[in-house]
């Protein structure tokens, strides 16, 4: 059987992301292809991708302040956005996962040894679909700044890590949000991998109409996975 | 429609096991099922060392060939396609059966590799041996020295497929 589909790919968008190899980043040195990468047209595993649906959300997996019998140390913090896409349009019913470090700077992880107290009242650990319009919404704390070993007195920012699936392998995407102004911002090569021009589509925005009085403050941080492009690929297959 | 530009990349850090890990995560097909295979392999680096702090994650067709996705002409309904595994054991593993071949596509699975190090995925296909390659399109793009790299083994409960991030016999990443 001969078929001709006509498959729409997803625009390529390189100058977005940091290099593999990252000097400033020691852990790149031994963990980034030398070999240059071979090209691969969007073919119909490219442009699909797993649809993962509520089954994968409980109904508290949003709220990170709310997993315990106690409220978690903090900062109380809204942290909510749009899954778009490099077109502009919503991504709808998408998985969004994220992780973070407590108030301390300490991850629950058995590897974390930094010497800051775990909370028990806090996973930081949290799951979420976008709604209809891409929209998506958690509560956590802010989580704090720790040290590493990278460099001298190295320090990461205060982040949070987002898992997007968006609806296709192709818009795949793990990244970090970071806060508005951070000092630590200038000594933190993983940040500064980013392209200079990109960087601040790392940085949410607080937005005080979004707190919640006597309640939290919040951040809007919006996510741009990969669009379209504008014209099918013709591939006949055979 | 204006364009907007993508949220740049991030490495997945050292703790991704707390956020990025599912009980059911390497069973793309349930246990028990007929004709399912593990799907194994160690992920290593620039010195030969086996990388702990990897997630590996899988996407494939179902047996005919078919995804669960409006973007696919022939859709199968219920197939998750979708597997993860870490490797802190020292390897990864996923439970799955064989995918079918796509229209002039060997059977072959899309697969994403983070880590601690990793600044942004790298993404890799493993085919199998059983199938020939002549007419595979991604494979004929392959330098022919290095297509082994992308080609499953047979073992005793399903496949290996090693990961080689950098050096000697490095594994062919894609440019998606």
């Amino acid at each position: 059987m001969t078929t001709q589909e006509k498959l729409v790919g997803y625009r390529r968008d390189a100058d977005s992301h940091p290099p593999l190899d990252s000097p400033g980043y020691g852990s790149t040195a031994l963990r980034h292809p030398t070999q240059p990468l071979t090209l691969l047209p969007h073919r119909l595993t490219e442009i699909t991708g797993p649809l993962l649906g509520p089954g994968r959300v409980g109904a508290l997996d949003h709220d990170l302040t709310r997993q315990h019998a106690g409220e978690p140390i903090g900062q109380r913090i809204v942290v909510y956005g749009r899954v778009l896409d490099g077109d502009g349009r919503p991504i709808p019913d998408s998985l969004v996962e994220i992780w973070q470090a407590n108030a301390g700077g300490r991850y629950r992880h058995t590897g974390d040894r930094w010497p800051s107290p775990l909370d028990p009242n806090f996973d930081g650990v949290g799951r979420t679909l976008t709604d209809a319009d891409g929209r998506y919404e958690f509560v956590t704390i802010k989580p704090g700044a720790y040290p590493w070993r990278n460099h001298d007195n190295a320090w990461r920012p205060a982040h949070i890590h987002f898992s997007l699936f968006g609806r296709s392998f192709t818009q795949r995407l793990v990244t970090q949000m970071y806060f508005p102004d951070d000092p630590l911002f200038g000594q933190d090569p993983i940040f500064n991998s980013v392209p200079e021009h990109a960087r601040s589509r790392l940085i949410s925005r607080f937005d005080l109409d979004r707190t919640q009085p006597e309640w939290a403050l919040a951040f809007e941080f919006d996510i741009v996975l990969r669009g379209r492009d504008a014209t099918p690929l013709e591939q006949s297959h055979g | 429609m204006a364009e907007l530009a993508t949220t740049p990349s991030q490495t997945v850090g050292p703790y991704l096991h707390i956020g990025l890990t599912w009980d059911d995560g390497p069973y793309v097909a349930p246990d028990g099922t007929p004709g399912a295979v593990w799907l194994r392999g160690q992920v290593f680096d620039g010195a030969g060392e086996v990388i702990t702090d990897a997630l590996v994650e899988t996407w494939q067709a179902d047996p005919d060939g078919r995804f669960d996705h409006p973007d696919d002409p022939r859709r199968s309904s219920g197939w998750r396609g979708f597997g993860r595994s870490d490797t802190r054991d020292g390897g990864y593993a996923i439970h799955t059966v064989l995918p079918g071949a796509l229209p002039g596509q060997a059977p072959h699975i899309d697969v994403s590799v983070f880590a601690r190090g990793l600044l942004h995925r790298v993404v890799t296909r493993v085919y199998f041996p059983e199938h020939t390659y002549v007419d595979d399109p991604v494979l004929a793009s392959v330098p022919s020295e290095r297509r082994d790299t992308l080609i499953a083994t047979r073992t005793d409960d399903g496949y290996r497929f090693d990961v080689r991030i950098q050096g000697e016999r490095e594994t062919v990443f894609f440019d998606v």
